[in-house]
């Protein structure tokens, strides 16, 4: 008979040591798929730390690919702190590619100056705006978001193919459905010479400081948290819970948006409808693997980064398919749901009925 | 004008209905199922996923098409499985759980399909489901190729909403699973198991759902895709809120649903050089959330979907 005891307070040691132990959880279960493809789990494994980390170029690699999880991940981690389950994260980071590339091309032009903050505000509103929609169905007519964000992500991402098919097709693009390149002043800097890393990394570190002191230290953010624990008690104690539901569902867009613009404006140089390989799902798992926490969230999504990077490295060398990445990624997902289990109760495995006394 | 009458009045078409609606009775059915019991399960866009692959490699690695639509069930099942124990006796969240679910399957067939198959350029055919030659009612005119010569999932998709119907409204069973979809507490007071009931209901519509993934690559193609699924499961937890819960309403939505994406596809033929092809794509998502504002205000959610039951807790 298993039993399950309320715990306290959480603190923030064990709530590491959860995420942790379900990282290694998924690893260790990741050994079965593998050994089925034919792989030696530890030999696969050593090739997917040294694709990771085993030089500087794989390293700023792994860092590149962060960049968007963290704002992905933030994105989602804001969202359900509100209990808002945006799942159109992936949508919104096209809305915001979009945004950003329709501004940045030469639309507009001047100094870096002016040119990468205009870009980077209007991939985060476009992508806030998307999310918007689904917040006001919510709060307006009551209209589940789950479903209505989920759908959204295809609808844009047919939007996406529809504007680079049409309006903003580049005319010297030989007839692919790209976008026009970003104007050089319109790009994001590279961070180090010859590699790929680039300026969406501090964009993303700076959004995780801004989330983390928005949670923790401002009356929006305690409304944000009071609506997730219980919105009907916040709306009671004169939360505005609807206005809250809206703030957070533009900055959860947002966030998500200016993912889309890193990747355009930082890494790519154009938009092309395959931009995001799921970020906007994998960022789910970043953000429930970080404890819903903005900090955990940068974590978290050097983890993911170094799973997906190790894995594209490793399925080079070997020529297992590297969906094994995002099979890891789901177990993660997974295995940090069960081990939440630990952190909100204490597990007793209790022996006999009779153990209690409540058996005569 | 004259065009739009000539498309509605054409079997054609209606066949072209009843085939796309096909999946989606399938993945309805099973989402209201697992909602009716109380767990609103977010894994059909993966399940559809694993029951479109599982029931194609099995049919493919030699098993007969009845045994690769067993497969598929299985592997529904399998993943129904892992999302009630996470959701019922775990009680943990059934949005996170069901996305889980879904990134789990997914990426697990991927894997497989990748690793069985990993230098093919073209997906390696099947033979497929033939449409059935009912003698008397496939020559009827007009009923006859519009009704009757589909293949056999469409009409054991037919036979499951009313097997559905019968079950949740005519049983004992049927109580008991809308009871712990509503009143939880009520149903361990008459001493039956919460768990064992809203356990069983999420495995079974779980399996049912990948017979709507299985259709894909078994009857609607030859053949597994990359993507294949594109939405469809979604689609199917809007149509769940459409139907209001209930099988027939369900069976009338998805074949709305089936007729209005048959007639979008001919009427592109028409007017297709002016309007780009994605904004017909775009359809079915655009009234899918339709549907959901229509009829969100009066929406008749079961009363204990999302809450989770601890025996013994009140």
């Amino acid at each position: 008979m298993i039993r399950f005891e309320p715990r306290g307070p959480v603190p923030v040691s064990r709530m590491l040591l959860v995420s942790v132990a379900a990282a290694i959880c998924a690893l260790v279960l990741a050994a079965i798929p593998m050994a089925f493809a034919g792989l030696s789990v530890f030999s696969a494994y050593g090739l997917m730390v040294k694709g990771a980390f085993g030089s500087l170029f794989a390293f700023t690699e792994m860092l590149t690919r962060a960049a968007p999880l963290i704002l992905t991940g933030l994105a989602a981690a804001v969202a359900f702190r509100a209990k808002l389950w945006n799942i159109g994260a992936e949508g919104q980071l096209y809305a915001g590619a979009l945004a950003a590339v329709a501004v940045g091309t030469g639309v507009v032009t001047g100094p870096s100056y002016v040119l990468i903050p205009l870009v980077v505000l209007a991939g985060a509103l476009a992508g806030g705006l998307v999310m918007l929609g689904p917040t006001l169905l919510k709060t307006r007519l009551g209209v589940d978001e789950v479903v209505t964000t989920l759908l959204l992500n295809f609808i844009i991402l047919l939007f996406v193919q529809m504007m680079l098919e049409g309006p903003m097709q580049d005319p010297m693009g030989m007839g692919w459905p790209q976008s026009e390149p970003i104007l050089d002043d319109a790009a994001l800097p590279k961070l180090m010479a010859r590699m790929r890393i680039h300026g969406g990394l501090i964009v993303a570190l700076v959004a995780s400081l801004g989330v983390w002191f928005l949670l923790k230290r401002t009356v929006w953010g305690f409304e944000i948290r009071a609506v997730g624990e219980n919105a009907a008690a916040a709306r009671h104690a004169g939360i505005p819970v609807t206005a809250t539901f809206v703030r957070v569902g533009l900055l959860s867009g947002a966030l998500a948006g200016l993912a889309g613009v890193g990747e355009v404006a930082g890494l790519k140089g154009y938009l092309t409808a395959d931009l995001s390989p799921g970020f906007g799902y994998s960022g789910i798992v970043v953000a429930m693997l970080a404890g819903l926490s903005p900090a955990g969230v940068v974590l978290a999504a050097l983890f993911i980064a170094s799973i997906f990077v190790g894995a594209d490295s490793m399925s080079r060398a070997t020529g297992v398919s590297n969906y094994l990445a995002d099979l890891i990624v789901a177990m993660a997902l997974l295995c940090v749901l069960v081990s939440g289990l630990f952190l909100r109760f204490r597990i007793r495995f209790v022996g006999a009925p009779a153990a209690k006394g409540s058996t005569p | 004008m004259i065009e739009i009458l000539d498309i509605l009045v054409s079997a054609n078409f209606w066949a072209a209905a009843l085939r796309i609606a096909t999946p989606l009775i399938f993945g309805v059915i099973g989402a209201l199922l697992c909602e009716r019991a109380g767990v609103l399960n977010l894994g059909i866009e993966g399940i559809f996923t694993a029951g479109a692959m599982a029931g194609w490699m099995a049919v493919w690695l030699g098993a007969g098409l009845w045994g690769g639509v067993a497969v598929a069930a299985l592997a529904g099942a399998f993943f129904g499985l892992i999302h009630a124990i996470l959701t019922v006796p775990l009680g943990l969240s059934q949005h996170v759980s069901g996305i889980g679910v879904t990134l789990f399957a997914t990426a697990l067939s991927y894997f497989i399909y990748r690793t069985a198959l990993p230098e093919v350029s073209s997906p390696p055919r099947i033979e497929a489901f033939q449409p059935l030659d009912i003698p008397g009612l496939s020559d009827l005119p007009f009923f006859g190729p519009a009704l009757f010569r589909q293949t056999p999932l469409t009409f054991l998709a037919l036979a499951l909403v009313i097997a559905t119907a019968y079950v949740l409204y005519r049983t004992p069973l049927g109580l008991a699973i809308r009871a712990v979809g509503d009143n939880p507490a009520a149903v361990e007071s008459q001493g039956l198991s919460v768990y064992a009931i809203r356990m069983g209901t999420v495995v079974a519509g779980s399996a049912i759902m990948a017979l709507g993934g299985a259709f894909l690559t078994m009857s609607a193609f030859d053949a597994f895709f990359f993507g294949m699924v594109n939405g469809r499961g979604w689609i199917c937890i809007a149509l769940t809120v459409f139907a209001s819960w209930r099988p027939g309403k369900a069976l009338l939505g998805a074949l709305l649903f089936g007729a209005f994406d048959a007639f979008q596809v001919r009427l592109q033929t028409e007017v297709g050089s002016f309007i780009p092809g994605q904004v017909f794509l775009m359809m079915p998502y655009l009234l899918s959330i339709a549907a959901l504002i229509v009829v969100a205000r009066r929406a008749d959610y079961p009363r204990a979907l999302l809450v989770p039951y601890f025996r013994g807790q009140r």
